[in-house]
């Protein structure tokens, strides 16, 4: 599943979440990039580039974060239709929590915010990303879990996807 | 004369999280100027009541990824305030190493991967050719020794779990303390390297405003007391009360000024316009050149003032590392008290304020929270509105969006923690 020169052509998304993954995910990659940067090509992040994401396809895209707006939901469905393979990283992603505590709120929790998830256009309950496209992988944690995200990113490098 | 037009920035790049800016501009005169913060939101006001008061912490750091450490720390301070928790010497020991392990690692983040390429005319640090790649290297090596430090004080970069209330699950080990010695002497020469690029930056934007910052006597994370730069100190239980809310309609954020209006700046500036004679011997021995420029109103020292935090946070660790000796503590006794706490401590941002009250029960009956974005972003949006002003005919728009994008980044801020804990007593919106 290679592309471009042989390298790996990877995107990295943040959706609802604090961001800690990504951190975790830098953090990983800056103590591999000796061993690394000949073999992945980091096409789309935020945080490094200001080229965003439009619609160019990828290889990987590794994906942060519940979703919460339906402005999300369609941004991450657009997302898959780019890439080869999806990965969901860190617990916000896999299952929602603990980005999609407003779900168990109660009535009167609920009426304080009903005003504002209306004005944001938010979708009733926070959502893990499998509940609206196909995932790949998944590397559990909260943050992510930086020895399962290397493990998977190996196997991914040397073509083993 | 001017034509109208409209500039907007979706998805500012090179900052912590998700924020547009839009400019009008009719005729020659800039008409709005709009931050809209969307990240989104995850109510941790309403969240956290009703949680244990020991649960909290860990709950608070997932506010933001970038900075748990801060939050981690100072909610854990006002749940130990409220609660009547002393902690030891030796725990405010680690938690002043914790806090000078994630300056280094998160401001050689901002400063070398996100304000560097605009120093070297480049989009992305991963775009650094010939000679410049060397600095892409040196740049993971200081973030690297920051990530390690972390890890060792308290288990983990991300939401670091050996911070508990009144103690530290681990102590660092007599070799651990050793290797980071090691690791800190390593990369004080590049750290140095590193200030004097951002000294030779021509990067300027003056403009009169207010600074706030803890006041301490080692350059620490806390004070007692904090500073207004008009000379005013106030005892951080008082804190709040000198703040009027800003509700921002079309923000997911929303802001701060100081009482009677003031707009005012926290972070690395603040801190060294108001109390940089209190930073380490060795610090002020070999930046002294950088510290002639301080107080400074340039925005872009915002920068300056953070590379020169990382050389104080190598040479504060060292000492601490070099000459305390850790021992492991047992488990404090606590109990579920009613009582009202208060804690602010100096995140890598900026001022960073919680209030905890707890029940009876021991669970929390509400929380306050002042964010340093929150604090800033009145003023970035001021900053753009004067930047565009005064750049109108005589640079195109692409330009000007640079310039804007590269005048809110000096800023470092921080969106996730903008946005996740709000009050929303909003009149509802038409």
């Amino acid at each position: 599943m290679m592309s471009m020169a042989g390298k790996l052509k990877a995107g990295f998304f943040s959706f609802t979440g604090d961001e800690g993954c990504m951190v975790t995910v830098l953090e990983a990659i800056s103590s591999h990039f000796a061993e690394w940067s000949g073999k992945l090509d980091i096409a789309f992040w935020k945080v490094l580039r200001s080229r965003d994401w439009i619609d160019e396809d990828m290889d990987v895209a590794i994906v942060e974060g519940a979703i919460s707006s339906y402005e999300e939901e369609e941004r991450l469905k657009h997302l898959r239709e780019h890439c080869k393979v999806l990965v969901a990283v860190g617990s916000c992603a896999i299952t929602g929590a603990p980005s999609n505590h407003r779900n168990f709120f109660d009535e009167r929790r609920l009426g304080e915010i009903a005003d504002f998830l209306h004005r944001f256009d938010y979708r009733e309950k926070v959502q893990p990303l499998k509940d609206f496209v196909k995932v790949d992988y998944e590397v559990q944690g909260c943050p992510v879990d930086e020895a399962g995200f290397v493990k998977l990113m190996e196997k991914l490098l040397s073509g083993g996807a | 004369m001017h034509k109208d037009f409209d500039v907007t920035i979706e998805n500012l790049s090179k900052i912590e999280g998700h924020a547009d800016l839009e400019v009008k501009v009719r005729g020659d005169r800039v008409v709005s100027t709009r931050l809209r913060i969307h990240e989104s939101k995850r109510f941790f006001t309403q969240a956290i009541r009703g949680m244990p008061f020991n649960a909290v912490p860990q709950m608070v750091s997932r506010i933001c990824g970038t900075c748990s450490s801060a939050h981690l720390t100072c909610c854990t301070e006002a749940v130990e305030s409220a609660i009547g928790i002393e902690p030891s010497e030796q725990t405010i020991m680690q938690r002043k190493l914790l806090m000078y392990a994630n300056n280094i690692r998160d401001h050689a983040m901002h400063l070398y991967f996100f304000c560097l390429p605009d120093l070297l005319g480049k989009d992305s640090v991963l775009d650094l050719e010939g000679d410049d790649k060397e600095l892409l290297h040196k740049a993971l090596h200081v973030k690297g020794a920051g990530a390690d430090f972390a890890k060792i004080v308290g288990g983990r970069v991300v939401h670091p779990p050996f911070l508990q209330l009144g103690r530290f699950t681990n102590v660092p080990s007599p070799e651990q303390a050793k290797s980071v010695v090691k690791q800190l002497d390593e990369i004080r020469p590049l750290a140095l390297e590193f200030a004097e690029l951002f000294h030779k930056s021509k990067f300027e934007f003056r403009r009169s405003t207010h600074f706030i910052a803890s006041m301490n006597d080692d350059f620490s994370y806390r004070g007692e007391e904090l500073m207004v730069s008009n000379g005013v100190h106030i005892g951080k239980d008082d804190y709040f009360d000198h703040l009027r809310r800003v509700i921002i309609p079309y923000s997911t954020a929303t802001g701060f000024e100081f009482e009677g209006g003031m707009g005012y700046m926290v972070g690395a500036l603040a801190r060294m316009n108001l109390n940089k004679s209190s930073l380490h011997p060795d610090t002020k021995r070999d930046c002294g050149k950088y510290l002639h420029e301080f107080p400074s109103d340039n925005v872009f020292h915002n920068n300056l003032a953070q590379a020169v935090e990382i050389i104080h946070a190598i040479d504060a660790s060292k000492e601490i590392l070099e000459t305390q000796v850790f021992r492991p503590e047992p488990p404090v006794k606590m109990e579920a008290k009613e009582g009202t706490g208060v804690a602010a401590v100096e995140a890598p941002r900026g001022t960073l304020y919680y209030m905890m009250k707890i029940g009876k029960d021991g669970k929390v009956r509400d929380g306050t929270l002042v964010i340093p974005t929150q604090q800033n972003q009145v003023n970035i949006e001021k900053d753009a509105h004067k930047l565009v002003q005064e750049s109108l005919g005589k640079l195109d728009v692409d330009r000007l969006r640079d310039q804007i994008e590269k005048l809110i980044r000096a800023y470092d801020p921080c969106m996730s923690c903008a946005s996740h804990f709000l009050r929303l007593k909003m009149k509802k919106a038409k």
